[in-house]
């Protein structure tokens, strides 16, 4: 089957003075998952909230499988699941009572509860804890036992709100495998992050929010083609070398050279020239007798993308420290086997 | 079921998911199911934190046994029975009022949680949450009497007045805490923040169980105090729960009671209707 399963068209919300969504517009094919990727506060939540009926718009209007969320609010929540940072699990009640409590709320009959429970206790790796309290339950078990029950009813439609926020590496690892298995029985999902990585691990559509505003949206590949294509990038220890190893560099593309002064660290992006550009690279700082270290050539992160975008980095909110996405790009580089700076 | 010309044309899922076609009656059933299972789930926290119950039960006992032994032996009252009989009454009503804390505190801390959000996105009754944990509440409040009785008869009281009118003023007594427990209810929903609701529950809690006829008749006051202790719902419920228990006037203490409850459910119960839905 074809078609779209989540419509939505000039979204707005205000709470006072604060503008949460202005004119947002999703589209979401059956079937296929869309990764709205943003900072805190750029407005993810507030959209989930409306598209799963806990907030009606300003203005606008959300169609989930052919129904209006304001005007046909029961039908909607007939055909959609809601899952996110594991509020609404009761710690002190077994996973096994959770999920059952939750197919009685949703008015299947007892037989069917009891049966949806152990199928999803079973496949989500937790029919092991399946009769103990969920407050023993670590924050991984406390996801997936949350995201289980938001499927007890088999939604064709499921929203997941910063399913992994929080979690240590391996249960986010945990958590996408998850995540991947779901969305290969067919069902449309729709995530929220303000993880690159995950969008790029699991959307096939990503929709770039910030300050309420969609402001760019595609495959992963086509974000990262809108910033240019691929990046080589290095650092220069000395640092009055580095006015030279930028000169040599500048040839290698139309766009100028990137300079973090501070940091010593050069970026250059080669559009689409592959690997003959860090040859080039290789070759120009050689012969122009700089020692540069980190020398490497990456496709652009996501992390570039938003950097690029919105001026400032995905995961940096206006109090934090900048510095963040710097670092993160050094074990990045560490783990595809490049020298480490000094 | 209208027909969908705004939305697009679309072939979703079987038709089926979408019946709800239901009628009021049906509505109506499903709404008294969910609030049931809602209820049933509390319930089986609770079971879960036995030590939470035994301190919620044990507290007005407290309550109850200091006033028994440590300032009643002060306190004179014109009561057949002196004044642990005086006292019982008081308590009860008391324990109404505190027992309302935790409605308050629990909603308030589902709202933060945000864990009302997943009930709010199903196709569950909407008033079931609300519904499910006042009746809860009940249970738990039910179970505190109880408790308070017998202890109150170990320690001396007794019900002077015959057995149906015991088993009045225990019913009352549930309908008093069902009406504050729904200004609680507003409360939690309103403040929000669990803390400030806490803090909250004490300021106007506390002055209306004290400042009423729950420990000390009403004439021992400054006469400015007596103006708004004689005429505060908690004094005359108190007194209509000690004329069921002890004897004395039940008929004009019986209608201003019932005025206060349907003009508390009224304002209060609309109230958090209100604020449940606007989460």
């Amino acid at each position: 089957m074809s078609g779209a399963a989540i419509v939505v068209e000039d979204l707005g919300k205000t709470f006072g003075s604060v503008v949460a969504l202005r004119g947002v517009d999703l589209e979401v094919p059956r079937g296929s998952v869309l990764g709205l990727l943003g900072p805190n506060g750029a407005g993810k939540t507030t959209a989930v909230r409306i598209m799963t009926t806990l907030l009606r718009p300003d203005t606008g209007r959300v169609v989930i499988e052919g129904r209006d969320v304001v005007r046909e609010p029961d039908a909607v929540r007939r055909v959609i699941g809601l899952a996110g940072q594991s509020a609404a699990i009761k710690e002190e009640l077994t996973g096994r009572e959770n999920l059952v409590f939750t197919g009685r709320l949703y008015h299947l009959p007892r037989a069917r509860c009891r049966q949806r429970a152990s199928e999803l206790l079973e496949r989500f790796d937790l029919a092991d804890a399946a009769d103990r309290q969920a407050r023993t339950y670590s924050g991984g078990m406390q996801r997936r036992l949350d995201l289980a029950a938001s499927l007890v009813a088999e939604p064709p439609v499921l929203f997941l709100d910063e399913p992994t926020t929080g979690l240590d590496p391996r249960s986010r690892i945990g958590m996408w495998s998850v995540i991947r298995d779901l969305v290969s029985g067919g069902t449309t999902l729709l995530l929220t992050t303000q993880y690159l990585e995950e969008a790029d691990e699991l959307a096939d559509q990503i929709a770039v929010i910030d300050h309420g505003t969609v402001i760019a949206s595609g495959t992963s590949d086509s974000l990262k083609d809108q910033v240019g294509g691929d990046v080589i990038e290095f650092d220069v220890p000395d640092r009055q070398y580095l006015q030279l190893a930028v000169d040599a560099v500048s040839g290698l593309s139309d766009v100028p050279p990137v300079l973090e002064a501070e940091s010593s660290h050069v970026t250059v992006r080669i559009g689409r020239r592959g690997s003959q550009a860090l040859i080039d690279a290789v070759r120009l700082v050689d012969q122009a007798g700089v020692e540069v270290s980190g020398l490497a050539m990456h496709r652009p992160s996501l992390d570039d993308v938003f950097l690029s975008l919105t001026g400032h980095a995905a995961s940096q909110t206006p109090g934090d420290k900048p510095g963040a996405t710097r670092s993160r790009r050094n074990r990045r580089r560490a783990g595809s086997g490049g020298e480490q700076p000094k | 079921m209208t027909s969908s010309a705004t939305a697009a044309p679309v072939t979703g899922p079987s038709e089926a998911l979408y019946q709800t076609n239901e009628g009021p009656l049906r509505k109506l059933s499903w709404a008294v199911i969910d609030s049931g299972t809602i209820m049933h789930q509390n319930l089986l926290r609770w079971a879960r934190t036995p030590a939470y119950i035994v301190f919620t039960v044990i507290q007005p006992m407290m309550f109850m046994l200091l006033f028994r032994y440590v300032f009643g032996g002060a306190i004179h009252v014109s009561v057949k029975g002196g004044y642990v009989n005086y006292l019982m009454p008081g308590i009860i009503g008391q324990t109404c009022g505190f027992t309302s804390f935790s409605t308050a505190i629990s909603l308030a801390q589902e709202l933060q949680k945000g864990s009302i959000d997943r009930l709010r996105s199903m196709p569950m009754a909407r008033s079931a949450v609300l519904v499910g944990r006042l009746g809860a509440d009940l249970l738990r409040l039910a179970l505190t009497i109880g408790v308070l009785i017998g202890t109150g008869y170990l320690v001396g009281f007794r019900f002077d007045n015959g057995v149906g009118p015991a088993v009045g003023m225990f019913v009352f007594a549930l309908i008093i805490g069902l009406a504050v427990a729904s200004v609680s209810a507003f409360t939690g929903l309103a403040i929000r923040d669990e803390e400030s609701v806490q803090a909250f529950g004490l300021i106007w809690v506390f002055p209306l169980t004290f400042v009423s006829s729950a420990f000390v008749p009403i004439q021992t006051m400054p006469g400015w105090l007596q103006a708004f202790a004689r005429n505060q719902p908690f004094t005359i419920f108190i007194d209509e729960l000690r004329s069921l228990a002890v004897g004395g006037p039940l008929l004009s203490g019986a209608w201003q009671s019932l005025a206060w409850i349907v003009g508390i459910f009224a304002v209060f119960g609309w109230l958090s209707a209100r604020a449940y839905r606007r989460v």
